[in-house]
């Protein structure tokens, strides 16, 4: 077990080098000179060039290549080029939110959407079948934005449920949970949408498994079957799957930050890519690419956990 | 199931209307004499709907033809020539892959820029590492089959001839799944411009239309929610499309 974990983490290694690199190259590359974004078009050729000095682009690519890699591995992030604080403690602030709202949309797609989608699967091409398919077909086909603008204005707006935007206030733990209720739900709801699809597929190959036939041949009672036998081995390909979403999930958690005005890694981005903020950006691509990793990572550990037929190779 | 996509593909051409334009009439929002009502600029949104779906419906197509174009390609090479050049290749998809797909289109945005046509690169780029995938599995599975043999005995002129061989075999898995990701690539144009980052203003995309609706949700409620609604159906028919061509070819292989 160790050993994989220690292999896994080695090719992690170069991978990382490549995803740096990448975000390097596409902010250097984009089009717009960052002084005169930050300066404006009507600063003197002198004062371009301190900036530029001060912000270190007037040295040649490959020295500055190297520093922003010293600069990584010290942690030293940078200053963001909007407003000056430090891009490491904006991303500090940010990250919790982000996280707080990606988990708590996992946990409601999973809960829903995995009872539901193996309750598809059993009760196949019946009534619950369709219903469900449909439900779950609408649930992927709409946009994040719109879903979460459609229970701002049901939950919010006619029925004053839930409170519209931003985080609460005092911090207290209830008044969190009531601005996180709608959110999760949105991204939530979407994200039961395609577990139940998965699900629905995995459970009707699993139950077509000769394994499952011997198992009902013998006489074992109907409900042991399918908990002990089916459920487990369908688990493993829902769980690898699961980790997609959750890379799915971040992605979206981006408009869905957005609409509703919460603070967290989406918001950050939008902002730093409208106002050219590369010091910012480079930071956050990092920290996406980070968190792929990591949840690969951990996928990979329980998935080698879960399945006993997997030894490292 | 196939007769519902039959059903849903009339509706999504429908809005396809060609040239009504953003008719300038009156001032604020009503909603009964145009169906969908106006905006605060006196345009009507049925109109701008319609307008929109010709960006939404060239992005989400255009992307998919480039990403298919590329990453397919890029795929077969991949696979045929083996080697450390395919391994690099299909890594480099790899990393890319693991960017959450919203998250890669604003980076790559970053680096080309707005307008339509970058807008399509961009989204033709997200979707590349897919169609790669795709193309590498199958072109890997089809290598070893008769005729290519045959074509390599035959000393067919390199590579060239063995994609008039192989190309043809992998290409309807390709098409079935690129009706999905037109789907998906159409999401990617509306979340977007709903963060104001893809198609300029005056040109009503039904992303930025849920935008600037967004605001106005209170009081005139119909200027983000039809938009929203029209991004919703196309989103749906392409998935059926998809979802329809899927079950249509694998009853086939069982036969």
């Amino acid at each position: 077990m160790l050993r994989l974990l220690l292999r896994r983490l080695l090719l992690l290694v170069p991978t990382i080098l490549v995803v740096v690199t990448l975000v390097f190259i596409m902010v250097r590359v984009a089009p717009g000179d960052p002084a005169i974004a930050i300066l404006g078009d009507y600063a003197t050729k002198d004062s371009l060039e301190a900036l530029r000095e001060k912000m270190g682009f007037n040295v040649p690519l490959w020295l500055q290549y190297l520093r922003f890699l010293s600069n990584i591995f010290r942690g030293d992030l940078g200053v963001s080029m909007l407003n000056n604080n430090p891009v490491k403690a904006q991303l500090l602030y940010a990250l919790p939110y982000t996280l707080e709202l990606t988990i708590s949309s996992m946990i409601v797609g999973v809960l829903l959407g995995l009872p539901f989608g193996i309750l598809t699967a059993l009760r196949r091409n019946r009534w619950a079948d369709y219903v469900g398919r449909i439900v779950s077909l609408a649930g992927i086909s709409i946009p994040s934005f719109y879903l979460g603008i459609l229970m701002i204005f049901v939950f919010s707006v006619k029925l004053g449920l839930f409170p519209v935007m931003g985080i609460s206030r005092s911090g207290d733990l209830l008044g969190r949970l009531n601005h996180l209720v709608l959110p999760a739900f949105t991204m939530g709801l979407i994200l039961t949408s395609y577990i139940m699809r998965v699900s629905r597929s995995t459970m009707l190959n699993v139950l077509k498994e000769d394994y499952i036939r011997t198992a009902k041949a013998k006489g074992l009672n109907n409900v042991i079957v399918v908990y002990k036998h089916a459920l487990l081995n369908a688990l493993i390909p829902i769980i690898s799957v699961t980790s997609i979403y959750f890379i799915v999930i971040i992605g979206a958690s981006v408009m869905v930050e957005i609409v509703f005005s919460r603070p967290g890694l989406g918001k950050l981005m939008v902002l730093a890519m409208k106002q050219r903020d590369y010091v910012m950006l480079q930071s956050i691509m990092l920290v996406y690419a980070a968190l792929a990793m990591m949840i690969n990572l951990a996928t990979d550990l329980i998935y080698g956990l879960v399945d006993p037929r997997i030894k490292y190779k | 199931m196939v007769i519902i996509f039959v059903a849903l593909f009339a509706s999504w051409l429908s809005p396809y209307d060609p040239i009504e334009q953003n008719v300038r009439s009156r001032l604020q929002p009503p909603q009964i004499q145009h169906p969908l009502g106006t905006d605060s600029f006196g345009r009507d949104v049925l109109s701008r709907i319609i307008w929109g779906s010709r960006i939404s419906l060239s992005v989400g197509v255009g992307s998919i033809l480039f990403g298919m174009i590329l990453g397919s390609t890029l795929g077969m090479v991949a696979a045929y020539r083996g080697g450390k050049i395919g391994e690099f290749i299909m890594r480099f998809m790899d990393i890319l892959m693991c960017f959450p797909t919203e998250i890669l289109a604003i980076m790559v945005l970053v680096v080309l820029g707005s307008g339509l046509e970058k807008l399509i690169l961009t989204i033709g780029t997200v979707m590349t590492p897919r169609f790669a995938r795709l193309a590498f599995a199958s072109t890997l599975s089809v290598k070893e089959r008769e005729f290519v043999l045959a074509a390599k005995a035959i000393g067919a002129k390199h590579s060239r001839i063995l994609f008039k061989h192989i190309l043809p075999s992998i290409f309807g898995e390709i098409m079935v799944i690129s009706s999905l990701w037109i789907a998906t690539a159409i999401r990617v144009e509306a979340n977007m411009s709903f963060l104001g980052l893809g198609v300029s203003p005056p040109t009503p995309t039904w992303g930025n239309m849920v935008l600037t609706g967004v605001a106005q949700l209170t009081n005139a409620p119909w200027l983000s929610l039809f938009p929203g609604l029209a991004i919703t159906l196309a989103i749906l028919s392409f998935n059926l499309i998809g979802d329809g061509m899927r079950d249509a070819m694998d009853p086939k292989l069982q036969g």
